[in-house]
């Protein structure tokens, strides 16, 4: 096998640009939200907006899971490790995110016990190593993540495991997608659906985007071919005027989803009644919470949690960004006070996040323009 | 956040049925099935691999293209030290024979991705 430029078929993504381009009204303008924070990353790193056409505008969405979690959420997680007999544990990608008293990094330069762990069943085996202390897993992610923090828990319920809680921040993408086809200033065209949480819920959650909404939605792997072959299965379907649910992704997307893994969600875990989003504001029933069953390893049930809510700096615009009203060099602070060094926003934290996207592609000839100069 | 990695199943854990030994170019860890039970894949199976759990079954060649989406986004480091990082430091209480070079043996795919 030879690899081009690192893509695959370069010569079949210069050939998709250009349905692409006979695909497109020259009179619409499109506005295509891609819904995962992955997809976001990848349409800056390889520059997918320069071979489309300008008139089909991608607009980000809210799938970045650490960049919708509002700043309370963090205070109140760190709050609870304030307690010296507790360890603080979460993913990497949560560990540089500012909370209003600094990140959970600069707390550990202060002296909380604060651990990377790579899987929630790490920080189990945290919880196993170290009987003296309490091992809090701060747990974030869409319906990609949520299955394995359920199956840890109940691993810890079978153990007996009785030191061992989540701090659950779990949400769901449905409400999230629903939320802004509510929301009065957003009109879309059609929606770029995401790849690895559909490996989980599958493609018939959509449904009622493409029914009730008469929204296309085309679920997409993460390579640039893929996206644009997503591109061009929305066109032909807004050309023909339908709307429907299609997978891109079969590869790795069955269209019933994992049901071992929302079995499993569905054991340990039950919606909120609402949750806060950055950006979005409260949705209900959007998030998940553990059930009764599984109160003892409920860090909310078990410790006393302030509840803090932090509006974001004013001058930080993360939550226009974040609905796609604004482009992340329009915000007053990208690249100034707010840089992937210093992040004031969340957005700029995580490679998923569309300001730390666009802050390190934006400025670089990208992967596209260079296959299309090879392939012309 | 949401890295998917290929990795190939080697072995079996002897004495807890959902876990197994599994290999990413060549970097080889205990990975979590329990999210596959209902069609457990077996060794020399491919698989997608988040935060420490198999999410899905793939073929052979979707892993290697799978490899190489992740290099193209520049995540090959991010996402090798998510699986070096799995386990912690202590990997002897989990039925998987590993002997130092079980970690470190080159994957039959490791040249294919270069």
């Amino acid at each position: 096998m030879k690899f081009v430029d690192e893509f695959r078929e370069p010569e079949v993504i210069t050939r998709t640009a250009e349905e692409i381009r006979r695909l497109a009204d020259p009179k619409r303008h499109y506005r295509l939200m891609e819904v995962c924070g992955g997809h976001t990353h990848a349409i800056y790193r390889f520059g997918l907006k320069d071979i489309l056409p300008e008139n089909i505008e991608l607009i980000h969405g809210p799938g970045c899971p650490v960049c919708v979690l509002p700043m309370g959420r963090i205070d109140d997680g760190l709050s609870i490790a304030q307690d010296p007999g507790v360890i603080f544990a979460a993913f990497g990608d949560m560990m540089r995110v500012p909370g209003r008293q600094g990140s959970p990094l600069e707390h550990k330069a202060r002296g909380m016990d604060v651990r990377i762990v790579y899987s929630p069943s790490d920080a189990l085996k945290l919880a196993r190593n170290n009987p003296e202390k309490h091992v809090m897993f701060f747990a974030i992610g869409f319906e990609t993540t949520a299955p394995s923090t359920a199956l840890t828990i109940m691993r810890a319920k079978n153990e007996g495991l009785t030191n061992f809680s989540v701090f659950c921040n779990h949400v769901t993408i449905i409400p999230a997608i629903r939320a802004i086809l509510d929301s009065p200033d957003m009109r879309l065209d059609a929606f770029i659906g995401p790849g690895h949480v559909s490996t989980v819920i599958g493609c018939r959650p959509y449904e009622w985007i493409a029914q009730n909404e008469k929204t296309p939605i085309v679920v997409s792997g993460f390579e640039p071919l893929d996206m644009l072959q997503s591109i061009v299965m929305i066109l032909r379907q807004l050309k023909a005027r339908e709307a429907k649910v299609e997978n891109q992704y079969k590869r790795v997307v069955p269209w019933e989803g994992n049901r071992a893994a929302l079995r499993a969600m569905a054991e340990v875990f039950q919606l909120r009644p609402y949750f806060e989003w950055r950006g979005l504001g409260f949705i209900s029933q959007s998030a998940l919470c553990l059930r009764d069953s599984y109160a003892q390893w409920d860090s909310e049930q078990r410790f006393s949690v302030p509840g803090i809510r932090v509006t974001d700096p004013k001058a930080a615009q993360c939550g226009e960004v974040l609905k796609g009203v604004l482009k992340p060099h329009q915000c007053k602070l990208f690249g100034r006070e707010c840089t992937p060094e210093h992040p004031i926003g969340a957005l700029m934290v995580s490679s998923e996040g569309s300001c730390a996207a666009y802050y390190n592609y934006e400025h670089r000839k990208t992967a596209m323009v260079n296959i299309l100069s090879q392939t012309a | 956040m949401c890295l998917a990695i290929p990795g190939q199943i080697v072995e079996m854990s002897s004495d807890q049925p959902t876990a197994a030994l599994i290999d990413v170019v060549g970097v080889r860890r205990k990975v979590d099935l329990g999210l596959l039970q209902d069609d457990l894949p077996k060794p020399g199976d491919w698989v997608l691999i988040h935060v420490g759990f198999a999410m899905s079954k793939i073929s052979e060649q979707d892993a290697i293209d799978q490899m190489n989406t992740l290099r193209a986004l520049g995540e090959i480091d991010g996402a090798m030290q998510e699986v070096e990082g799995y386990g912690l430091d202590d990997r002897d209480d989990d039925g998987i024979s590993d002997t130092a070079d079980d970690y470190r043996r080159p994957a039959a795919y490791k040249d294919r991705v270069s």
